[in-house]
């Protein structure tokens, strides 16, 4: 299957996104590739308020099933989410539960204006009512597979697709 | 009734005896020829020995029957070929009335299994404080006088209480430990209990009474007999007292030849014993001590505990490990490690236990009581609570697998445990 | 010798019954998850649903409202129920047995049991009685352990000294009857701290202390040297009564924190203690009030360990 080039499908969302940009505008990527993702367009599209990055590890649905069992990261949002226009920047979109995670820790920091979803690719798959926004590019994606984002030691973004790792 | 014993090992430690042969037992008594015989054991493969004499083993009566009784300890003691077994006097209240003596006496008498020999209390009620009546104990069948593991604080108690039994010419066992240094220790105190955040009971609450105890032997010239030794320290002391020539004994309870602190691992309160288990070094020295005859014999310091009593936090937990049945299998552990012969080990339960105790049992010379093991030095089996007898099921050696089943057991000329 | 009880067969943390034992890897982890939920105490809304639907019993045998709330807020945090018992006033006083007590706490549904109690190794009874899905953790244990203070201890170290790997770390006190020095001691050695003191007479420190690897000092000024971390210890006053101590005014003076004592230490040196502290006993008010104590910071990254701790045994 061939992917397409992310560093392409940022190019082309920023375009998309730069006219919607307000003075309320803020943005906020999820951990790891979602935080790549939104680095990227972040300092593309040259946001004044600084990047929120959150990881939203407290707040999964399968944390009884799953446990706790890697390291999660800080969530560090340096504004306050009151009122904002925010976009939510994640790599890929698939059952759509790490949104409705991350939505969830969004307001226990407050209740912003709008939140509109931006993602590099939406994989199909959907588990839950939830629909990006702004998409990179629509792929169909086997079940048994596994759609990422990497970041490359000079810092370029690339789609990765591998078999699911047996759990 | 009269037995044959045939095919045989015969081992007589008293003796150094060691190999084939036959045994006959006549009228209660080890006989030299055959005659008429009622029965025939063939003793193929097994070794025949006398009945081991084991000199410290709680039966819990009077007073503690909810932990075990006179019945189930008496059918371990015979399971584990003990054929006599002499109690502490740690019952409650304590055996320092000779009433209670005599009812016990004849309580286990009843049971015809091993024979039983009380020994008495050396205070009143174990307090340390008042003499009790050592002679009228002696008439009801004390063979000595103990404080348990109750010591006596108060020194000059003690001189009196050893003056009083050296005039009557009776025997004083002690275990050495000093009543303040051990107080509120639940552990020996060194790095496992500094770990595990337990109070410690240091070696020198073993060596100071041990000392003092020895200066007052000198001054008074009371036989004494030391129990349950646990340090290196208390071997090397009584080395020297017995080379000076000072008519002392003592003892080492099994556990300790195995087991030492690291043996406590996450609070196992089955290693919850008294006086604890100690360091490496001084398991290694009891254990040479005993192979030298600076240590006399080795008890089973078995001591019934029920689950309540060990269910508990490791502080809280009552000392104590049930150790009958497996004295003979652990004694012939302690043996193979530093490769004795069987002879030698044997002595160690049978011949020199007999010598500490005072009887004529332990030995299979013509005339002596016909009180006789025949155990498989080879078969094994597996420490758990459904393969122990006693009432007591708690022991650290539980999962071990062990070497060295009893087939009879044989007390005065009578068969009372078939295994 | 035993499989380590606090670890499932997978290697992860299923109790948290003391610091010893626990891989370097484990520890690290706490200390990660616990930053990340310093995060979550920081904001307004300070509680994630992580511990949704589950019970968390604080089981104390022994009074502690200081530790019990810390452990209560976490778990609220967490957004479990908390059920808090003092059991030093309940059951035991009515002849229960111990295990009798968690059977009957376990057939009401618990899922994390917090256990503090007078006797070393409670916790560890307990853990090896309790159901595959309950967890214990312990919240000090007699002299034994405190492993959530330990970890709070390291976590305030790295907080403010980042790389153990080149620290001295001073304990000074009654470390004979201090679970939190245990605790912490096994901490930094396992975190691979060079040098770690202890500070105390002869008669506050157990026999061969020196094996949990530690250098002793019965010289405070020595000791105190070129710390980067000073850990005051609480002297209890029923100390003076056993002969361990003639009387807390000596005590004050030889092992007594003073301003003028920790200028021996290196001049950006941190002062912990794990409270409550016994302004004039164990430590000046001016060194406790000074702008070397990090001794009310300690508190808040507690509740995040302890956040961390429950939510990692729980998961």
């Amino acid at each position: 299957m061939k992917l397409p080039d992310a560093e392409k499908l940022c190019e082309s969302l920023a375009a998309e996104l730069r006219p919607k940009l307000t003075s309320k505008t803020a943005m906020i990527g999820l951990y790891t590739g979602g935080a790549w993702l939104a680095e990227r367009l972040h300092g593309l599209l040259g946001l004044k308020e600084p990047l929120g990055l959150m990881d939203i590890a407290f707040y999964r649905d399968d944390y009884h099933a799953q446990g706790l069992h890697h390291d999660p990261k800080r969530t560090r949002i340096p504004f306050d989410v009151n009122g904002r226009e925010l976009l939510l920047v994640d790599d890929v979109l698939y059952t759509g539960r790490t949104v409705r995670a991350a939505m969830n820790e969004l307001f226990d920091y407050g209740r912003p204006a709008s939140i509109a979803l931006v993602v590099l690719a939406d994989r199909g798959g959907r588990q839950l009512p939830i629909a990006a926004q702004y998409c990179g590019a629509k792929l169909d994606v086997p079940a048994g597979m596994r759609l990422s984002l990497k970041r490359e030691a000079d810092g370029r973004l690339a789609l990765v697709l591998e078999a699911h790792r047996a759990a | 009734m009269r037995l044959a014993i045939r095919n045989a090992r015969l081992i007589d430690p008293a003796t150094g005896r060691d190999g084939a042969g036959d045994l006959y037992i006549a009228d209660g008594k080890i006989s030299a020829e055959a005659g008429r015989v009622d029965r025939t054991i063939d003793a193929k493969g097994l070794v025949v020995c006398p009945g081991f004499v084991d000199i410290a083993a709680r039966l819990r009566e009077p007073g503690f029957e909810y932990k075990a009784t006179l019945e189930s300890e008496m059918e371990a003691a015979v399971a584990g070929g003990v054929t006599s077994l002499a109690c502490p006097p740690d019952t409650d209240p304590p055996l320092d009335e000779p009433g209670l003596v005599d009812m016990l006496r004849r309580r286990a008498k009843a049971l015809s299994r091993a024979r039983v020999y009380p020994i008495g209390a050396l205070t009143v009620k174990l307090e340390g404080e008042r003499l009790t009546e050592m002679a009228q104990l002696a008439e009801a069948g004390c063979v000595a006088f103990s404080q348990a593991n109750a010591p006596i604080a108060d020194t000059q108690v003690l001189w009196r209480a050893l003056q009083y039994a050296a005039t009557f010419g009776f025997r004083v066992w002690l275990r050495p430990e000093d009543a303040w240094l051990r107080k509120g220790g639940v552990a020996h105190d060194g790095e496992v209990a500094t770990r595990l955040g337990l109070p410690g009971i240091p070696s020198f609450a073993e060596t100071i009474a041990l000392a003092s105890a020895l200066e007052l032997v000198r001054a008074t010239g009371a036989r004494v007999h030391f129990c349950r030794l646990s340090t290196a320290g208390a071997v090397g002391m009584i080395r020297v007292a017995k080379r000076e020539g000072l008519a002392v004994t003592c003892d080492v309870a099994i556990h300790h030849l195995h087991l030492c602190e690291l043996d406590l691992g996450y609070f196992d309160s089955n290693c919850r014993l008294d006086p604890p288990l100690r360091s490496q070094r001084d398991r290694d020295a009891l254990a040479r001590g005993l192979e030298e005859g600076v240590i006399d014999c080795v008890c089973s310091d078995h001591t019934p505990v029920d689950d309540d009593g060990k269910h508990l936090p490791f502080a809280e937990a009552e000392p104590g490990a049930t150790g009958l049945e497996l004295l003979l299998p652990l004694t012939l552990k302690w043996g193979e490690a530093r490769k004795l012969p069987l002879a030698k080990s044997l002595a160690r339960i049978t011949s020199s236990a007999a010598e500490v105790l005072g009887v004529t049992t332990g030995r299979l010379a013509p005339g002596a009581p016909a009180d006789v093991t025949v155990f498989d030095p080879n078969a094994t089996f597996r420490v758990s609570p459904q393969t122990l007898r006693s009432q007591g099921k708690h022991t650290p050696f539980t999962g071990y697998e062990l070497a060295g089943r009893v087939r009879y057991t044989i007390v005065d000329g009578n068969v009372v445990y078939e295994g | 010798m035993q499989r380590n009880p606090q670890l499932n067969e997978k290697g992860e943390l299923q109790h948290l019954l003391s610091i010893e034992g626990l891989p370097r890897e484990i520890l690290m982890q706490i200390l990660r998850t616990a930053e990340s939920f310093v995060g979550v105490t920081e904001r307004e809304v300070k509680k994630v649903p992580l511990l949704r639907g589950k019970s968390v019993f604080n089981l104390f045998f022994e009074p502690s409202t200081r530790t019990r709330t810390t452990f209560e807020i976490a778990a609220k945090r967490l957004s479990a129920d908390v059920i808090n018992l003092n059991i030093a006033v309940s059951s035991q006083t009515k002849g229960e047995s111990l295990l009798d007590t968690v059977a009957n706490l376990s057939a009401m549904q618990a899922d994390i049991f917090v256990v503090r109690h007078a006797s070393s190794g409670a916790p560890f009874l307990i853990a090896s009685h309790v159901k595959p899905h309950e967890h214990v953790v312990n919240a000090g244990d007699g002299r034994h352990a405190h492993p959530t203070q330990g970890l709070l201890d390291l976590y305030t170290i790295r907080h403010y000294k980042q790389d153990f790997s080149r620290l001295t770390v001073a304990i000074i006190g009654d470390v004979l009857h201090s679970r939190v020095a245990r605790s912490l001691i096994h901490g930094l050695t396992t975190l691979g701290t060079p040098e770690v003191r202890v500070i105390a007479p002869q008669t506050l420190l157990p026999a061969g202390v020196e094996a949990l690897g530690v250098k002793v000092f019965h010289d405070m000024r020595e000791g105190l040297r070129d710390c980067d971390a000073i850990v005051m210890l609480r002297l209890q006053s029923e100390r003076m009564k056993g002969a361990l101590l003639p009387s807390a005014q000596e005590y004050f003076k030889n092992y007594g924190l003073t301003s003028e004592k920790l200028a021996l230490a290196k001049s950006d040196a941190i002062v912990m203690h794990p409270g409550p502290m016994n302004r004039g006993v164990e430590i000046d008010s001016s060194v406790a009030d000074g702008p070397h104590s990090v001794i009310l910071p300690q508190v808040t990254f507690g509740i995040a360990v302890r956040m961390a701790v429950m939510s990692m045994v729980a998961g």
